[in-house]
């Protein structure tokens, strides 16, 4: 019966036409069958409708934007005109978006690595940091703490910014109770969101703080497939945990450290409810402002249409150099050559 | 390899007590991993507990001390957010259209997924770059179009305008997942399938859509969180609609005088946590699951 069946597959796979032989005959009359109305109706929904509602409310949009971005439509008035790349040149040299694509790369820049780095260690810890002897096991108890740290990533982002606005405010927040109940008295009444120097600290950490679980469970789950016999052999070799972190961990699992670089690098360059939550007006001296929130003010308050247009395709195109950068730099630096979103 | 590997250890085996006594550097580092692992649990547990406890407590007396226990533990806070603040309409407002919209985004990603993993057709190449290129896109690129796309449709401000854009945007990525999940179903079986006679149609929803459960749940879960925390879409394109839950908090937040009334604030924070976390916590051994799934493709 499975010798059938895989004769079967095979002949599937194209070599139909080299093997003379009765069966593989049938075969064929079968790939020739004229269209049925199964056949009909089924590509036509199966494909047609997803394709339909993908296009109209999808593609049909991100097309729409960029020949948006080269007119002064404002929306309501009934004539737009073309006005070529007169948008982007009023984009870069308007200082507040400037200002604004300056935070969003300290973003790029910053909250990838730092997320990165802190949740490998907490994955590391969780899955190597057991005894040095018999088989390679995890710490004790290590199930909870992979289950508590997930807990924000099921939180709603704006949830997120609005209990961290309140754990940040200057007189009756959490933090400041915390560090004045250490002793240290210059925080009382300190206002880390009203603070130019503090305020985009403070909101890359509430991003941090939302993501790190959920890459340490992602981490821990590409570490747990590595063969135990890989670590075996280091240690046996004489690797102690530093070294196999390092040597064995961290190239095995270079792809899943690629997927989660690109996708907090995307964050990154959006960004926007945090910032709409923590500090909607763009921080003190616009210290948090982002170019995601400036389109949207643009759009929706002023109603420029255009011009917010241009800004997303800047915001666009910024995204797509971010992501080519990430896999040159992979590629060069010896990665695998396909790409795991 | 394997065997030379193991034979030392077979020897020392012979020689060691079977559980092997854990060592000083070994009891060092297993302090240091507790201690460390247990301080970021703090800092993430902290802040929820911190919620839900001046969730119960009113304005002055969150402004008195931030920890302080609250004099009287009610409900009130709760009350006041669920009704005046609208946070249980909007509630309700979110389970609707996530529900409605994950149920159809479901169906349609895994018929879209199927046919193009199993069918090549000139162009199915093209329909799989089409999605990538969905997946890449920032959403912020898309929201002025579609405002008016909605608006010429008088779809603007309402709930079923809502679901179609969140099936739209949650498509490439459930097409995704749900592509190499299908692409790795042995081919007997539709065969097989074929042979008892089965069309198109029956073979996809008896035979295909079962196997492919436990793709589906993983993608079901992502979408569902990804769905229920969306922000960005409802607020561009639903404004003044009838607000899902993201959107009231927003709104709620953002009357910021100094007439907010904190506890209730914090009510509705709890509100929106809560539930979710509750659910999470009964499934996570499935969710830490379908993360290992999502990325091992």
């Amino acid at each position: 019966m499975t010798v059938v069946k895989t004769q079967q597959s095979r002949n599937d796979d194209g070599l139909a036409a080299v093997v003379p032989a009765a069966a593989p005959q049938q075969l064929v009359k079968r790939r020739r069958k004229p269209l049925t109305w199964d056949k009909v109706s089924f590509f036509a929904v199966f494909l047609g409708l997803p394709l339909a509602i993908y296009l109209l409310f999808v593609i049909w949009p991100f097309i729409q934007a960029f020949g948006y971005s080269l007119t002064d439509w404002s929306g309501f008035s009934p004539t737009q005109n073309f006005i070529g790349l007169e948008n982007y040149a009023k984009i870069f040299t308007d200082d507040i978006f400037m200002k604004a694509m300056g935070n969003n790369i300290l973003l790029v820049i910053f909250l990838p690595i730092i997320t990165i780095i802190l949740s490998l260690v907490l994955a590391s810890l969780v899955t190597v940091g057991g005894s040095s002897k018999g088989q390679i096991k995890g710490l004790r108890n290590s199930s909870f703490y992979r289950v508590v740290s997930f807990f924000p990533y099921t939180i709603p982002a704006i949830a997120i910014g609005i209990m961290w606005g309140q754990i940040y405010d200057p007189s009756g927040g959490l933090l400041n109770g915390l560090l004045t109940g250490l002793g240290l008295d210059q925080f009382k009444d300190f206002a880390w969101l009203g603070n130019k120097d503090t305020a985009m600290i403070a909101t890359m950490f509430v991003i941090v703080w939302g993501f790190v679980g959920f890459y340490m469970v992602l981490f821990v789950a590409g570490i747990k497939g590595i063969p135990a016999e890989l670590f075996e052999a280091a240690r046996i070799d004489g690797a102690g945990r530093f070294r196999t972190a390092v040597s064995i961990t961290i190239p095995l699992i270079r792809d899943n450290i690629q997927t989660a670089y690109i996708y907090m690098g995307i964050l990154a360059l959006d960004a926007f409810v945090y910032m709409a939550a923590l500090n909607s007006g763009g921080g003190p001296d616009n210290s948090t402002l982002v170019m995601a929130q400036q389109l949207f003010f643009t759009a929706f308050s002023k109603g420029q249409f255009g011009l917010a247009s241009a800004m997303g395709v800047v915001l666009a195109v910024a995204t797509l150099i971010f992501s080519g950068l990430v896999f040159v730099v992979n590629r060069l630096t010896g990665g695998d050559k396909d790409v795991s979103l | 390899m394997t065997t030379k590997v193991s034979s030392p250890e077979m020897k020392s085996l012979h020689f060691q007590p079977r559980t092997p006594a854990t060592s000083t550097s070994d009891k060092v580092v297993a302090a240091v991993s507790h201690t460390a692992l247990t301080i970021w649990t703090l800092i993430v547990i902290l802040p929820l507990l911190w919620t839900v406890m001046s969730s119960f407590k009113t304005s002055s007396e969150i402004f008195a001390s931030p920890f302080a226990l609250p004099s009287q533990w009610n409900l009130d806070n709760y009350t006041k957010a669920w009704s005046e603040a609208g946070i249980g309409a909007a509630f309700l407002n979110s389970v609707l259209v996530v529900a409605v919209a994950l149920v159809i985004v479901m169906v349609l990603g895994a018929m879209c997924a199927y046919v193009l993993a199993r069918y090549t057709f000139p162009g199915s190449r093209a329909i799989y770059y089409l999605m990538l290129a969905g997946l890449t896109f920032p959403i912020f690129l898309a929201m002025v179009p579609l405002f008016f796309v909605l608006k010429n449709m008088g779809l603007l401000n309402t709930l079923p305008g809502l679901i179609l854009v969140y099936v739209g945007f949650a498509l490439p990525f459930t097409v995704f997942f749900l592509f190499s999940f299908f692409k790795s179903l042995p081919h007997e079986i539709t065969e097989a399938a074929a042979l008892d006679g089965a069309g198109e149609w029956r073979t996809f929803f008896q035979v295909m859509l079962p196997m492919a459960k436990p793709g589906l749940a993983s993608v079901a879960i992502f979408n569902f969180l990804g769905l229920w925390n969306q922000f960005l879409i409802p607020v561009s394109i639903n404004a003044a609609g009838p607000r899902v839950l993201s959107q009231e908090l927003a709104a709620f937040a953002g009357q910021m005088g100094y007439a907010v009334d904190f506890g209730a604030l914090f009510a509705a924070v709890t509100v929106t946590v809560v539930p979710v976390l509750i659910v999470y916590i009964i499934f996570q051994r499935q969710l830490q699951g379908s993360v290992s799934q999502g990325t091992s493709k």
